[in-house]
């Protein structure tokens, strides 16, 4: 997609509108569900958009972003539960359970572990790249489970909805556009990277990293400022989740969400702006409808995965630009 | 003392198991150049055939070979079906679909057999225990899984330094097109090599059938410690596989062993310092792998090149 071009401002606008008008129509057609669900898909958008800044852009297949996603929902957690039992943290400040801090925090704290864990995993790249991600993604889960004063494999129940201003978050509505908010910022700040010069050295590294090192970009800085990007965009999905949840749990990092992440962005289409939307869309109507009609509704999606990765390349934005082609 | 032998002993075991599905593992990939996720659903597979084969008949040497045909028929289903039409495609691609292969698989399993786990009995021949040294007894059942592993090891090793089978897979990971060029069905090559990896995870499976419970989720669970064992060890190498597997499952032990007594030195609540230790041991091969990446991010028994 090139930036400015129209049929680009038309998707985008069009996107938009839809989002904008979608729990109005939820509400006129009596079915509220519908903006929980959108909700669900704006949250995972940001999360696949995220790893797609990495993945797709970057070239570097993380199998592990799931745990960056819930170090930011713990953020969250553990931040409102030392809040609730007005206990210190660290022995040095007490938590909180106002939006406006939570959301930093979580965001700080996921950039922290990507730093450290893209500081480590960037010294391999190909596929030691992805089984050290998944590696250490794994840690943080199995730590997670471990600790008991924290739910461990329980998880930890957040009773209210952070605060903001004075919105009322318990409000699904209201909830909503507080995350579509979000999503919009995210997806400029996304705009804005991949078109910089910075955008442009990550793209170059994906297709030739030699290259770029031999005409002198000192490659791994690159790649870890990616991840470090990428991990705090994804702490903040996982803060927008244990919100919306008001849960958080171990599993939140489990490697199987980590493949669901990979697969929004592949779905949606790799290295594409909007893409990881539509994958989380696709994805998470896909498990809805599954769902409805049967419990194993995994044993549908393995095969359908395995069909689109085989046959369908460049996912649905590249079957968007597939059709613009033929009209 | 007699606990440290018998921990040891306990992880030299899980090394060995390890090592089977971490040679598969890195077979394929040095070979076929195929990041094989769906490799532990085939040590899943074998023990599902396994536990059911020595529940209907009671007998564990039917068991053996019923898990290893399971497995190695679903190696080659998978591998006609889907691998072969990755061998072109980059790694993501192979990741994603062999996770679709994994939803499948342990859905599947799950539908068929439930999710109740099977619990096998250890084979009454096998079954007791032996003074390794005078006054250290140990499991007999566990004793055979490390002499069989360390004979598959050694017999695999052979395979591939001295047989002309051997010569090609080593060609084949390192000129592919050359050994194409000069005549070998390098398809057929593929195949075997999956098949092997898919028998070798099999029978993983069925030998632990016995010490843990069967149930879906394993797979995935030995897979990641499997990655563990790649990265430390090398990816690519045979060697790399075996003494990464062996260090990997005696450190995963050992920790899991000892961790504990260590906690409850440090921790007065007893049950904090349980809970502690276990998610520490847990980590314990992790961080293990990141000091060897620190060092040697290539791997501590790297292939050559």
């Amino acid at each position: 997609m090139e930036p400015g071009s129209r049929s680009t401002i038309l998707a985008i606008a069009l996107a938009l509108g839809v989002l904008f008008a979608l729990p109005f129509a939820a509400g006129s057609l009596g079915n509220p569900a519908m903006t929980t669900l959108a909700t669900r898909i704006l949250i995972y958008a940001i999360a696949a958009a995220s790893l797609n800044l990495v993945l797709g852009y970057g070239g570097l297949v993380s199998f592990g972003h799931a745990a960056f996603f819930g170090i930011g929902g713990y953020t969250v957690g553990i931040l409102f539960h030392h809040h609730r039992f007005n206990e210190a943290l660290f022995g040095l400040m007490l938590g909180t359970d106002q939006f406006l801090i939570t959301l930093p925090a979580a965001i700080l704290v996921s950039g922290l572990f990507a730093a450290a864990i893209g500081a480590l995993a960037l010294r391999t790249a190909g596929v030691q790249f992805i089984m050290i991600t998944l590696a250490f993604a794994q840690m943080l889960f199995f730590l997670f489970v471990a600790l008991k004063r924290y739910g461990g494999d329980d998880g930890l129940i957040i009773r209210r909805r952070n605060g903001l201003f004075d919105l009322n978050m318990r409000d699904d509505t209201t909830f909503y556009f507080v995350t579509l908010v979000f999503v919009v910022l995210f997806f400029a700040l996304v705009w804005r990277i991949v078109n910089s010069r910075f955008g442009l050295v990550l793209g170059g590294i994906r297709q030739g990293e030699r290259r770029m090192a031999a005409i002198g970009v000192s490659t791994y800085r690159y790649k870890l400022a990616a991840f470090v990007i990428s991990g705090m965009g994804a702490g903040l999905a996982g803060a927008l989740w244990a919100n919306y949840a008001r849960f958080v749990s171990p599993d939140m990092m489990h490697w199987t969400k980590s493949g669901e992440l990979m697969v929004m962005v592949i779905l949606g289409g790799a290295g594409t702006l909007l893409g990881p939307l539509f994958g989380s869309a696709a994805l998470i109507l896909l498990e809805t409808v599954l769902a409805a009609y049967t419990e194993r509704w995994q044993v549908f999606l393995g095969p359908i995965l395995i069909v689109i990765i085989l046959f369908f390349r460049g996912g649905l934005a590249g079957l968007v630009d597939l059709v613009k082609k033929r009209l | 003392m007699t606990l440290v032998l018998e921990q040891l002993l306990n992880g030299l075991q899980l090394g060995v198991t390890l090592f089977l599905l971490a040679a598969g593992l890195t077979l394929i990939f040095g070979i076929m150049g195929i990041i094989n996720l769906a490799h532990g659903a085939l040590y899943m597979v074998g023990a599902y055939a396994g536990a059911l084969t020595a529940k209907a008949t009671g007998s564990f040497l039917l068991a053996v070979p019923a898990g290893l045909a399971a497995a190695g028929l679903t190696g080659i289903i998978i591998e006609y079906i889907v691998i072969r039409r990755l061998y072109d495609r980059d790694h993501l691609d192979q990741v994603l679909a062999t996770y679709g292969l994994i939803l499948f698989l342990n859905e599947l399993v799950t539908i068929l057999f439930g999710r109740q786990p099977l619990f096998v009995g250890v084979p009454p021949a096998l079954s007791g225990a032996v003074e390794i040294i005078p006054g250290v007894p140990y499991s007999v059942y566990r004793l055979t899984i490390i002499a069989v592993g360390l004979m598959l090891a050694l017999g695999l090793f052979l395979l591939i330094t001295r047989t002309r089978l051997g010569m090609l897979i080593r060609a084949g990971a390192t000129h592919r097109e050359m050994v194409r060029a000069l005549g070998v069905d390098i398809r057929l090559l593929y195949t075997l090599v999956f098949g092997l990896g898919a028998l070798l995870a099999g029978f993983a499976g069925v030998m632990a059938g016995p010490l843990l419970s069967v149930q879906v989720g394993m797979g995935e669970q030995i897979l990641i410690m499997t990655f563990v064992v790649v990265v430390v060890g090398g990816v690519g190498s045979i060697r790399g596989a075996f003494f990464g597997a062996l260090i990997v499952g005696i450190v995963d032990t050992l920790l899991r062993a000892f961790m504990p007594m260590l906690m409850r030195g440090l921790v007065t609540n007893t049950s904090e310092a349980d809970a502690l230790s276990a998610g520490l041991s847990s980590m314990g091969v992790y961080v293990l792998m990141a000091l060897v990446l620190l060092v040697r991010p290539q791997g501590l028994f790297a292939a050559r090149g």
